[in-house]
């Protein structure tokens, strides 16, 4: 690939994986507006990902589209824009676990489709295989399929580009295993799982660098006003997640021992 | 009316794996409910053994696409597939099982087909004469029952929910349903399988166990220093003698990119909770695990938890394990290993 990538990364913003969340009517989050959000844990392996390929490609460049209530992308981009460079291209709207994923999609696409110099020959779809909010993990295929691409891999954690320009891709699968793939070249859509690199430090630098461009971009978001497509919702709640624990404490480990090789062989 | 679809590749001997015959029994319980017409529809290299265990399940039509271009679980060809059988068989909704080969496809499929997809089901049934899905959001944190208006509108069971569909009676036959393929569907060629780390197979999802490894594993001990060797040994040693699937707290597995000490068979691959999987065990055994959201989320659907740690105040334990024992986990797991070795004779 001597023209290097286009790499496009679709990632949401989601609410801290450690806050405490409660449905309300609509349904919605309760508060939503008020919990602390970051980029969705496996969009921000992707985009890591995106990066790593970028650096090692010349001429590759990275896009970052979002969609979310503006102040919400606002508030994630100062942490990730010290991470790594991309562009962002934003779009303001809801965000939440309950919108339908194919709306979401259209107004993705929509966006992707009107990046200037976007070269579609040279596209690697880049985004998390499932989301922590709607966890449906199909947003990132239909973004794929309405764009035309017929190369698709979910749970990816690892991409390595051939000497032939093919690519070379590892996507889980059942028993803990991955499923290797080669696939012809570009156009591909690649849903990641974790990856294989570590969250990036910090670089105030490339922040600067970063957030000069991602605050006209959120002044130019446009409103899409994503809804539930239709979706009934009959009930939402939250499970009943207390138990009454018992606690063995000041006991001999042959005693612990022994409870538990019974509790083990009890059917 | 609604026809009802039970869709599934296939597996590399042509059988229906255990998910497949759960989403059968799914769909075949959904069709009675809404009065509506059953179909099967199977794609793989070779489907003739698959007639075998849908028979008796009362389908109106079986359909297959069969072919080598449908034995790898490869997007484009899947796709192909996927599409074919639902306008075969006329499908409104669509129940297959939620497997790494139909999650990679089922939503582009849905989308050539003009539908709506809905995935990680946990339940399928009928309301007021209306399918109705029941999934969690946000990680496992909240459960809906919802419906949808759209067809044909698809929907991916997750495994263990369901009683599998035992078969009955004579085998049917299979209907062939021709899908053609271009250059398009062919530019991905699937090279196989590979395990990420190690000799050892430490995933095993069919386990009657999960055990659960935290950090507290690879931290220094009450002599001051860290044993990993000891770690590794232990937890091994445990897999084989229990027949356990081993799962890990994030913390470990990250562990591995910070320099840490490591336990050298666990990856990502391994991980439970918000960034890693939710697995389906009867019961699980958490050892070293500390933290708490985390820990729930990943361990939502394990039916008995006990936790095995230094500290009785520890926020996952309480409320969230039936039994916490407070004790050394080095000295703990080394006689369980001990006894279930004498047991195993």
């Amino acid at each position: 690939m001597s023209q290097g990538f286009h790499i496009v990364v679709c990632g949401g913003v989601v609410p801290d994986p450690l806050q405490t969340l409660e449905p309300v009517a609509g349904p919605a989050l309760k508060n939503e507006l008020m919990l602390p959000a970051c980029l969705d844990p496996w969009s921000a392996h992707a985009l890591w990902e995106a990066a790593s390929l970028s650096a090692k490609a010349p001429g590759s460049k990275v896009w970052l589209v979002t969609l979310g209530p503006k102040a919400k992308v606002q508030q994630v981009m100062m942490a990730i824009a010290q991470k790594v460079a991309f562009e962002l291209v934003a779009l303001d709207g809801p965000a939440g676990g309950f919108v339908d994923a194919h709306e979401t999609a259209a107004a993705l696409t929509g966006a992707i489709e009107g990046i200037a110099g976007l070269d579609r020959s040279r596209l690697l779809l880049f985004g998390g295989w499932e989301s922590a909010s709607r966890g449906t993990g199909i947003t990132l295929q239909l973004i794929g399929e309405r764009l035309g691409i017929s190369d698709q891999f979910q749970g990816v954690d690892h991409l390595s580009v051939q000497p032939d320009g093919s690519l070379e891709i590892l996507e889980r699968v059942e028993g803990g295993k991955h499923q290797v793939s080669v696939c012809a070249g570009p156009p591909a859509t690649l849903g990641w799982a974790t990856g294989s690199l570590p969250e990036p430090r910090n670089s105030p630098q490339m922040g600067m660098q970063n957030m000069k461009a991602v605050m006209p971009s959120l002044q130019k978001a446009k409103s899409s006003p994503v809804g539930l497509g239709g979706i009934e919702y009959r009930s939402v709640k939250l499970p009943k997640a207390q138990r009454e624990t018992r606690i063995v404490k000041d006991v001999p480990v042959d005693e612990i021992a022994s409870e538990i090789v019974e509790w083990i062989g009890r059917d | 009316m609604d026809t009802v679809l039970f869709l599934s590749p296939v597996d590399p001997d042509g059988s229906l794996a255990k998910p497949a015959l759960e989403a059968l029994a799914a769909a075949r319980e959904l069709a009675a409910a809404l009065s509506a017409p059953l179909a099967v529809g199977v794609f793989g290299a070779e489907t003739a053994p698959a007639a075998k265990a849908v028979a008796g399940a009362g389908a109106v039509k079986h359909l297959a696409v069969q072919g080598p271009d449908f034995g790898s679980a490869r997007y484009a060809s899947d796709a192909a597939a996927w599409v074919a059988l639902v306008q075969a068989a006329g499908a409104s909704i669509v129940i297959a099982p939620h497997t790494s080969r139909t999650a990679r496809v089922a939503a582009g499929a849905t989308h050539r087909l003009g539908g709506r997809i809905d995935t990680h089901a946990t339940s399928v049934a009928a309301s007021e004469g209306k399918p109705v899905v029941t999934r969690w959001f946000y990680r496992q944190r909240m459960e809906a029952l919802l419906s949808r208006p759209q067809r044909p509108w698809v929907l991916l069971l997750d495994p263990g929910c369901v009683a599998p569909w035992q078969a009955q009676g004579a085998e049917p036959a299979l209907e062939a349903v021709p899908v053609a393929l271009g250059e398009r569907e062919r530019r991905t060629a699937v090279r196989g399988t590979r395990a990420p780390v190690g000799e050892a197979q430490t995933i095993r999802p069919d386990a009657k166990l999960l055990f659960v490894a935290g950090a507290g594993w690879t931290k220094k001990q009450p002599d001051g220093v860290v044993h990993s060797a000891d770690a590794e040994k232990l937890i091994l040693g445990f897999l084989d003698v229990a027949k356990a699937s081993l799962g890990s707290s994030k913390s470990l597995v990250d562990q591995s990119g910070e320099g840490g000490q490591v336990l050298r068979f666990m990856s990502h691959l391994n991980q439970v909770g918000q960034t890693g999987s939710t697995p389906r065990h009867p019961k699980g055994l958490a050892t070293c695990c500390h933290g708490e959201e985390p820990h729930v989320v990943g361990w939502r659907f394990v039916g008995e938890r006990r936790a095995v740690n230094l500290d009785p105040n520890c926020g996952w334990a309480r409320g969230k394990a039936d039994v916490l024992y407070v004790a050394d986990a080095f000295a703990v797991i080394a006689k369980v290993n001990a006894l279930l070795a004498a047991k195993k004779g």
